[in-house]
């Protein structure tokens, strides 16, 4: 039997995996990939907690993460190719203009 | 008739004012007269006032409300009844006469037009504290002369003596200012008002306690500004400033502003008899206290403000004992012999080029003639003979003590009057006759210009008929003030006139006799008690060693232990704390994302911590 321990369990696992990808990772598109699991874990969690108290408020909300998620990697790969066509390169450490 | 109260008001103040506006400008000698002028005008309206409130009764008015707060209510209010005219007249009278001295004194000075602007600002706050209605105003005109003596007294202010002078006279009447704003708080907080109507028709349902404390406190503002023992040592070392102002403000009207104060409040101190005799006791001592320091200083000013001390002392002796007439008539003829004294020792200090050792002066008579007589009639009315001013008011407060039984304060004013006599002649003899000193010095000293002269000469009129009015002026101020009348046998106030008169006169003689044949001995400046009485009884000095000494190492204890090694380390250590933080936390922003990335997943991780940690509880 596949309780709300199990999705949420699930959750976080892929939360931790998409956080340590954030952290480790330099290719931008690898960290683009990172972010999409962070958002996919937490759209488990919200619509298995709305199914187990019967709302629906839950899985609408995930159907808006997805919406803007899907609108965010739009915008982000059309940036990443302008950088990628300038320097050639997606690496992370390429991109430290702003130093402080 | 309320014309002229704002006339003789606010003469002074458009007197300054304007003056002020030339205030930065070499000499201009328009400045002098105009200044002359304005404040003549505001005489000329206290004189109109003198007879309409003999004609009609007191006069009081409200120009507008000042502070009105909640219960307390303090209006621009000026009141002009039989003691505040005769202060006016007084002040006045003598302000125009120094104001037209000063033209011809402060002839060559560059500050010239400076000096009429705070010297009609002294005016114009003497004004405010006689015509006050209330104890606010009083203050307020209390702290304005106090303001306007420390710039006359600082006026040379490039000289070190003068600008620690005008300190000393400032500080040593703040200390007593605090003494009178607690006595002004307490009556506020019995009473509820500061109106001197209200006051003193309400003073008398107080508890005796609280009104004793009330007349001590006021008592001791009033001890600062006629610089009353022990708070006397300021007075004489303010003849620093120019000598006009010795004459107007430390002869005359300031230095007065104490007694003025314990006459107005005469309804409150007649309640608390032993207070009074305190005062009077006091006074006597000071009267005593001073003549004997200026039986053997050398300087020509200080002497003459040490018998102002003395003379105020007489005053609060009448004051005390309550009889208030007497102790505004001996103010009121003191001001005018004083002053008097004051501007003749003024044009001898021009004839000797600011010399101010009598004993480097000596027959001056053969060229000062004008100012010689001036001032021998001035001393003369000062040791109390007759027919002369000083006789009138100075016999009376004699009588007061032996009227009282208080024979000790008698016998004290007694030796006071031949003291008075005694210093006064010295101080005659020694600058006009005698040996010529001055020659040794190669001086040719001449007298003042003539206008100088004429000014002074009402001063000396008045020195010598003021006594006359007695009667007239016994009448007139009864009608507000408390009557006092001496109950003495005709035959034992003969006496006791003729033993003052006696021994004024032997004092005159005496310094006559001594001085004609070359003074005292040399040998007498050697004495233990000549030593302690040219060192003002070591006043000064014990002053300087045990407060000032203590209280500047106190300072220096506090500045440079705890203000730099606590309070500004402790600031310090807070800004370098910040600094350094920074410092070390700029390294965070390296400008990798990735870098960020983790910081922002470390901050996360600690909210949540905390979220967990400090959870509501449900």
């Amino acid at each position: 039997m596949i309780t709300l321990t199990h999705y949420l369990v699930l959750a976080g696992l892929l939360f931790a995996i998409g956080l340590v990808g954030v952290m480790k990772r330099t290719n931008l598109l690898m960290l683009f990939f990172s972010t999409e699991i962070l958002l996919n874990a937490v759209n488990i969690g919200f619509v298995a907690v709305s199914k187990y108290y019967g709302d629906l408020s839950g899985q609408l909300f995930a159907f808006f993460i997805i919406a803007v998620a899907a609108s965010e990697v739009a915008v982000g790969l059309g940036l990443l190719i302008l950088w990628y066509k300038r320097n050639g390169t997606v690496d992370l450490n390429s991109l430290q203009i702003m130093k402080g | 008739m309320e014309k002229y109260l704002y006339i003789a008001l606010f003469a002074p103040l458009a007197s300054s004012l304007f003056v002020a506006l030339f205030a930065a400008r070499p000499k201009m000698l328009f400045t002098g007269i105009v200044a002359s002028l304005l404040i003549g005008v505001s005489m000329i309206a206290s004189f109109i006032l003198l007879i309409d409130v003999n004609n009609y009764g007191p006069l009081h008015v409200t120009m507008m409300d000042w502070i009105s707060a909640g219960n307390l209510s303090i209006p621009f209010g000026f009141v002009v009844d039989e003691v505040s005219v005769i202060m006016m007249v007084t002040v006045t009278l003598v302000s125009t006469i120094v104001h037209i001295y000063s033209i011809g004194y402060m002839d060559h000075d560059k500050s010239f037009n400076r000096f009429f602007s705070y010297l009609s600002a002294f005016v114009f706050s003497m004004m405010i504290l006689v015509m006050s209605d209330n104890f606010v105003g009083l203050f307020i005109g209390w702290e304005g002369v106090g303001l306007c003596s420390w710039l006359l007294i600082g006026f040379w202010y490039h000289k070190h003596s003068a600008s620690w002078a005008a300190n000393e006279a400032f500080i040593m009447n703040r200390i007593a200012d605090l003494g009178m704003l607690m006595g002004l708080f307490l009556i506020y907080w019995q009473l509820g008002s500061f109106q001197y109507d209200v006051v003193f028709a309400n003073v008398k349902h107080l508890d005796p306690a609280i009104i004793t404390t009330i007349g001590i406190f006021l008592f001791i503002g009033a001890m600062g500004k006629s610089a009353q023992f022990p708070l006397h040592t300021w007075l004489a070392d303010a003849m620093e400033g120019p000598t006009p102002v010795s004459a107007l403000i430390h002869a005359a009207t300031m230095v007065t502003a104490g007694v003025y104060l314990v006459i107005r409040c005469g309804e409150l101190y007649t309640l608390i008899p032993h207070v009074g005799f305190a005062i009077a006791s006091l006074g006597a001592f000071v009267a005593l206290f001073a003549a004997s320091m200026a039986l053997v200083n050398n300087d020509l000013k200080r002497i003459i403000a040490y018998s102002t001390l003395s003379q105020l002392g007489y005053m609060f002796v009448a004051a005390g004992l309550g009889a208030y007439w007497i102790a505004l008539f001996h103010l009121m003829t003191h001001a005018f012999f004083k002053s008097l004294l004051f501007l003749g020792a003024g044009n001898v200090m021009h004839a000797m080029h600011d010399e101010l050792n009598i004993k480097k002066m000596g027959g001056l008579y053969g060229s000062m003639k004008a100012t010689a007589i001036l001032m021998s009639i001035a001393s003369v009315a000062l040791a109390g003979i007759y027919p002369f001013a000083g006789f009138f008011s100075k016999d009376k407060i004699l009588e007061v003590a032996f009227n009282e039984g208080a024979y000790f304060l008698w016998f004290a004013l007694f030796i006071g009057a031949g003291l008075t006599a005694f210093y006064s002649f010295r101080l005659v003899m020694l600058v006009f006759f005698g040996e010529k000193e001055y020659k040794k010095q190669g001086l040719h000293p001449h007298e003042a210009q003539n206008f100088v002269i004429y000014a002074l000469v009402p001063l000396g009129l008045l020195a010598i008929v003021a006594g006359f009015f007695e009667h007239a002026f016994h009448g007139f101020v009864t009608k507000l003030l408390r009557n006092y009348e001496i109950h003495i046998d005709h035959g034992v106030e003969a006496i006791l006139i003729a033993a003052t008169l006696g021994i004024a006169i032997s004092g005159i003689a005496f310094a006559i006799y001594m001085y004609k044949r070359g003074g005292f001995p040399k040998s007498l400046e050697e004495r233990a008690c000549y030593k302690i009485l040219s060192n003002q009884y070591f006043i000064p000095y014990a002053y300087e060693r045990f407060i000032m000494k203590p209280f500047t190492a106190l300072s220096h204890f506090f500045w440079v232990s705890i203000d730099t090694k606590i309070i500004d380390a402790t600031v310090d250590l807070i800004a370098r704390v910040f600094y350094k933080s920074g410092e070390k936390a700029r390294k965070m922003q390296s400008g990798n994302l990735s870098d960020m990335l983790r910081w922002m997943v470390m901050g996360i991780v600690v909210l949540l911590i905390f979220a967990i940690l400090y959870r509501p509880t449900v």
